[in-house]
């Protein structure tokens, strides 16, 4: 099985929301109980039954409206630095696995404190894990690790009906996302962009600042940057810049 | 929808309004997307900013219930633009048509006006004929009676500037949406309108598709690829229904129902078959009593004999004049004229148009059978809220039914598709696929009826009903019912079809009982050769999506209907990369064309007498740029919807339509230009959930997505009412209340209309009382039950309502 890449296409999404859904229904994870907060964005973050969540952000861009939707999920690190940092706590709490890359979280995970956790979460550039306060498991996204394994796609990207979900092998994703990016661009698109593609397997593409769409959109921290620098972060946890982005 | 969904991908320019396709159609979404990376444009026109909006190359609001001003002006731009496709216009439609005399329109009103009726008497709009009977045409469309000059006139009232003051788009946004759309009018181009109930929940339900259909004849829109008129149905059997006459007005395959005054099969006939003394109309509806009798002979079988008129006397007749619509049967109900209902697969305590009349209507029945899935608000309305259940008589009845995946049947979707689904599970306990429900229900009756006899049981016991396998239900017994089949040796065309085989197309149906068809639309989908909606071929000969051997589709396999104007009036395509039909000399390639007759003109440019107009299921085989036939009037007109924010219709001192027939229940009351109720509101879905909800707040992963009732407003809105995101609201109207969420939004925003600030806000009515227990109630408790005056659709799409903080 060749290294795996998941290309999500945001200028598609029309945030149906069907990979949310479809991921809950695979994963066998339970609904939450929710409220309308003032937003069709439901439930309101990731959770620990939450594993895809399509976020909508609405703003005004040179006078016209915009409503980015941004299907979020676990980025699959090439070098993931909450595997970095869970393997200082619990060896094989966090696994990958060499043949798709998948970032996968074991049952080993409840044996991470509680405090471990929170590094474990804060090392994450992108804040997608989330521990069961009942169990102490951490989850987040598989890559549908049981589907790909047997010729399936994730159930995110079977579900999703415009295009914007894609998964295949990243060299093939990246070319995908490429091309979309200078069809974008030749469309007038001057921001067509893909963020961090070179250090994650879960590629998303924007139109807009980043920001515009998601907090962590982009990586927000300079863990994961390399594996040597995560483990010297490792070693001195509670830096101010993790603290501080912690808070946003 | 004229073509169907894939077709969307071929589309220059698609027009979104009257529709929010990304939410309420997901899929379609698919091929827009498709036809975008070609290089198409998206245009989204709608009240508030949707997530179909958010895909759009350009999106611009309109004030809700003002479609008809903002395609007026279109239809007026394309004119004074002179941007008409004009040899489609001229040959392929009647706008070439010299009217009567008689034609008039003045201030709001055409002629033929009764005031006391509330009616028009059509023979007022009636075209000039030669005298040979056949209308008179000026092909130049210079003759100031004609019907492009008259048109020229009527919308040459809708300018920029009155549109935007009654619709409150800026001039500049109906202009970028005019150009953009309209350059479809040149040959080879075309642009597609995806449109639902935005634009047919309203008084003028009927002209706003009206007033859309004549842009696209206008443009040569019609026939070809990517273009046509393409209604989102709402449920992904909507259009199967309907062609099996779901509707009152209308028997299987948009026959008529039996009037009181077609005293008999002949005078039936009579009345509904269309006639036409032009040699070269096909004047397809000309076939009309092969289909009725043998539609005739489905039901009735061996019972159905020349003599006997083939039971027809058998066939219920409604009252001439009358309407037995969903509004009408509601307020009969609530009249107390009828005690007993049937609520099946629906839910009109909430889907409903002013849904607390429906829920006082089901306290005065003595039974309700309640078959659904789920408990519902209506089966439940004894208990609801406002309701003593010691006080309410109504024994309800509740009969628990298979859901579509645990049955075997047909479903036809938005593109006329009909495809076959198999069963993918047994319904759990006693639930029943609505088939086996009806068999078992029907041979109690009709045991009743032989047993104890009753009130003329000719019907019931003449009634073919061999529709069971092994006592079940059996689905291609129905399915090739609905084919038809010969029942006799019938000789076509030199070729001999056995009795008690399957009709291979409708082209062989018989008008002296030889045949039967339960539905002559459906003829030629389950034949000799097999289970046709069954089919699953992936290829594509056509190169432009038809799929001709997937599913089968209505009429005979035909993927885009009135495909002959797709063409020139020499048979060679408008656009030569997605070709429809092509004319190869001898006879039609690409998609089963309408007819097989050739070209109108010869290779040497003279009329073929051979040929046939290509609109064959219009009497004169023209396209309707003149509608005549409508209720309201032979060409749209703005009037303001019934509950309005403005005490004038800027048009014309014609205010709100003047043929819609309001009813005069106690729970029939309306505020229009009222300061106790100075906002816009309309209705509509989401996503998560399906029409009312019942079998979607059973989910809890759907419900965890969207858990309760939200009113959408604007900021300028909520601060003016000091209304916080995310707080609660009460909104009320003239007829009731509902609590909701607050969001407040950028995507809505005010209006200037006629220079006043106009404000909008909308809500989903997906959600009731039943469950979730915090989810709120119906939308459509504050929906007035006022209809189309041709369709009796309700105006949910626009009416007044106030907001205030709960």
């Amino acid at each position: 099985m060749a290294d795996k890449s998941f290309f999500i296409d945001t200028t598609k999404c029309t945030a149906c929301r069907g990979c949310q859904v479809a991921c809950k229904q695979w994963n066998k994870l339970p609904a939450t109980k929710t409220f309308n907060w003032g937003s069709y964005q439901n439930p309101a973050d990731l959770s620990f039954s939450t594993f895809k969540l399509v976020r909508f952000r609405e703003v005004i861009r040179e006078g016209k409206v915009k409503w980015y939707f941004f299907p979020d999920q676990c980025r699959h690190c090439l070098e993931p630095p909450c595997k970095d940092t869970a393997d200082g706590y619990v060896e094989g709490a966090v696994i990958q696995d060499d043949a798709t890359g998948a970032v996968i979280y074991t049952g080993k995970t409840r044996m991470l404190s509680s405090s471990a956790f929170q590094e474990v979460r804060e090392s994450c550039p992108y804040n997608i894990p989330r521990q069961d306060p009942a169990t102490g498991l951490v989850a987040k996204c598989t890559m549908c690790f049981d589907r790909i394994s047997n010729g399936m796609e994730p159930a995110c990207v079977k579900a999703c009906p415009t295009g914007t979900m894609n998964f295949g092998n990243r060299a093939d994703m990246l070319d995908m996302a490429k091309e979309r990016v200078a069809a974008l661009q030749k469309k007038g698109f001057k921001k067509a962009q893909l963020l961090d593609a070179d250090s994650i397997r879960t590629v998303f593409l924007v139109v807009d600042d980043p920001m515009l769409y998601c907090k962590f959109a982009v990586a927000q921290n300079d863990v994961g940057i390399s594996r040597k620098l995560a483990l010297r972060k490792l070693m001195k946890p509670a830096t101010g810049l993790i603290t501080s982005v912690a808070k946003l | 929808m004229t073509n169907h969904w894939i077709d969307i991908g071929n589309s220059d320019c698609i027009l979104i309004m009257g529709s929010n396709a990304a939410e309420n159609h997901p899929i379609s979404m698919k091929w827009v997307g498709k036809a975008m990376d070609n290089g198409a444009t998206l245009l989204s026109v709608d009240p508030r900013f949707t997530r179909t909006s958010s895909k759009a190359d350009f999106y611009t609001a309109l004030r809700s219930g003002t479609d008809i001003a903002f395609l007026g002006g279109m239809i007026n731009y394309i004119i004074s633009n002179n941007l008409s496709h004009k040899e489609y216009l001229a040959y392929y439609t009647n706008a070439s048509f010299i009217l009567g005399k008689k034609y008039g329109f003045k201030d709001g009103l055409f002629s033929g006006y009764n005031n006391k009726t509330k009616s028009y008497d059509k023979s007022y709009w009636a075209f000039e004929k030669d005298k040979e009977g056949i209308p008179k045409r000026d092909h130049s469309l210079k003759n100031s009676r004609c019907v492009f000059q008259q048109l020229k006139k009527h919308f040459s009232r809708y300018d920029l500037k009155k549109v935007s003051a009654i619709t409150g788009t800026p001039t500049a946004d109906l202009e970028k949406v005019y150009k953009t759309y309209t350059a479809s009018g040149e040959k080879g181009k075309a642009a597609t309108i995806m449109y639902a109930m935005g634009w047919t929940q309203h008084t003028v339900g009927v002209q706003n598709i009206r007033a859309m259909a004549m842009i696209q004849l206008l443009l040569g829109n019609m026939g070809v690829a990517g273009g046509g008129v393409n209604a989102l149905r709402g449920e992904s059997n909507v259009q199967g229904s309907t062609d099996h006459c779901l509707l009152w007005h209308i028997w299987p395959g948009y026959l008529k129902t039996a009037r009181a005054s077609n005293v008999s099969l002949t005078a039936y006939n009579q009345k509904w078959t269309p006639t036409t003394n032009d040699p070269l109309s096909a004047n397809w509806w000309g076939n009309y009593p092969k289909y009725s009798v043998s539609f005739l002979k489905s039901m009735f079988g061996e019972n159905a004999t020349p003599s006997n008129g083939f039971g027809y006397d058998w066939m219920p007749k409604v009252d001439d004049g009358k309407a037995y619509s969903w509004l009408d049967l509601f307020d009969a109900m609530y009249r107390g004229e009828f005690t007993g209902f049937f609520a099946w697969g629906q839910n009109p305590a909430c889907s409903g148009a002013n849904a607390n009349k429906n829920r006082e209507a089901f306290s005065r029945l003595d039974w309700m059978v309640n078959v659904n899935l789920f408990d519902n608000e209506t089966g439940s309305f004894w208990k609801g809220p406002g309701m003593d259940p010691k006080k309410i008589k109504t024994e309800v009845f509740f009969l628990p039914c298979a859901a579509s995946v645990e049955k075997e049947g047909s479903i036809t979707n938005s593109g006329r598709w009909s495809q076959w689904r198999y069963k993918a599970a047994d319904p759990p306990g006693d639930a029943l696929p609505d088939g086996d429900i009806m068999i078992e229900l029907m041979n109690k009756i009709r045991k009743l009826y032989q047993v104890e006899g009753g009130a003329f049981p000719e019907p019931i016991l003449n009634l073919k009903w061999d529709y069971t396998t092994n006592g079940k239900y059996d689905s291609h017994k129905v399915a090739k019912e609905i084919n038809g089949y010969f029942l006799a040796d019938v000789t076509v065309k030199g070729k001999m079809y056995k009795a008690g085989t399957l009709v291979p197309s409708f082209a062989f149906l018989q008008a002296d009982g030889t045949t039967s068809s339960g539905n002559w639309l459906y003829c030629q989908s389950y034949t000799e050769k097999g289970n046709m909606a069954a089919r699953r071929s992936t290829q594509d000969k056509s190169g432009i999506g038809l799929y001709s051997e997937w599913s089968w589709c209505w009429p005979v396999n035909r993927r885009i209907i009135y495909n002959r104007a797709s063409v020139d009036r020499y048979g060679k395509p408008w656009d030569k990369e997605h070709p429809v039909i092509s004319w190869t000399g001898k006879g039609w390639s690409g998609d089963v064309p309408d007819g097989g007759w050739p070209p109108m003109l010869t290779a040497d440019g003279k009329l073929n007498p051979k040929t046939k107009y290509p609109f064959i299921m219009k009497p004169s085989g023209h396209a309707h740029v003149f509608g005549p036939g409508r209720a309201d009037g032979p060409f749209p007109e703005h009037y303001e919807p019934l509950e309005c924010p403005i005490d004038k219709n800027l048009m014309s001192g014609q205010f709100i339509n003047p043929t819609i027939k309001e009813f005069g229940t106690a729970a029939d009351t309306r505020a229009t230009c009222d300061p106790r109720y100075p906002i816009v509101a309309s209705t509509y879905r989401v996503t998560d959930h399906w029409q009312t909800g019942v079998m979607t707040r059973w989910q809890p992963w759907l419900l965890e997505t969207q858990p309760q009732l939200f009113c959408e407003m604007s900021h300028e809105l909520a601060k003016l009412k000091g209304i916080k995101n995310g707080g609660k609201v009460i909104v009320e109207s003239a007829r009731g209340k509902v609590e909701a969420v607050a969001i407040v939004t950028i995507r809505f925003k005010p209006f200037m209309i006629a220079g006043t600030t106009i404000h909008q806000v909308g809500l989903p009515w997906c959600f009731g009382w039943v469950t979730p227990k915090d989810g709120g109630d119906s939308a459509n408790l504050l929906t007035p039950s006022i209809g189309d005056p041709n369709t009796k659709i309700p105006e949910t799409k626009a009416f007044m309502v106030n907001v205030r903080k709960a």
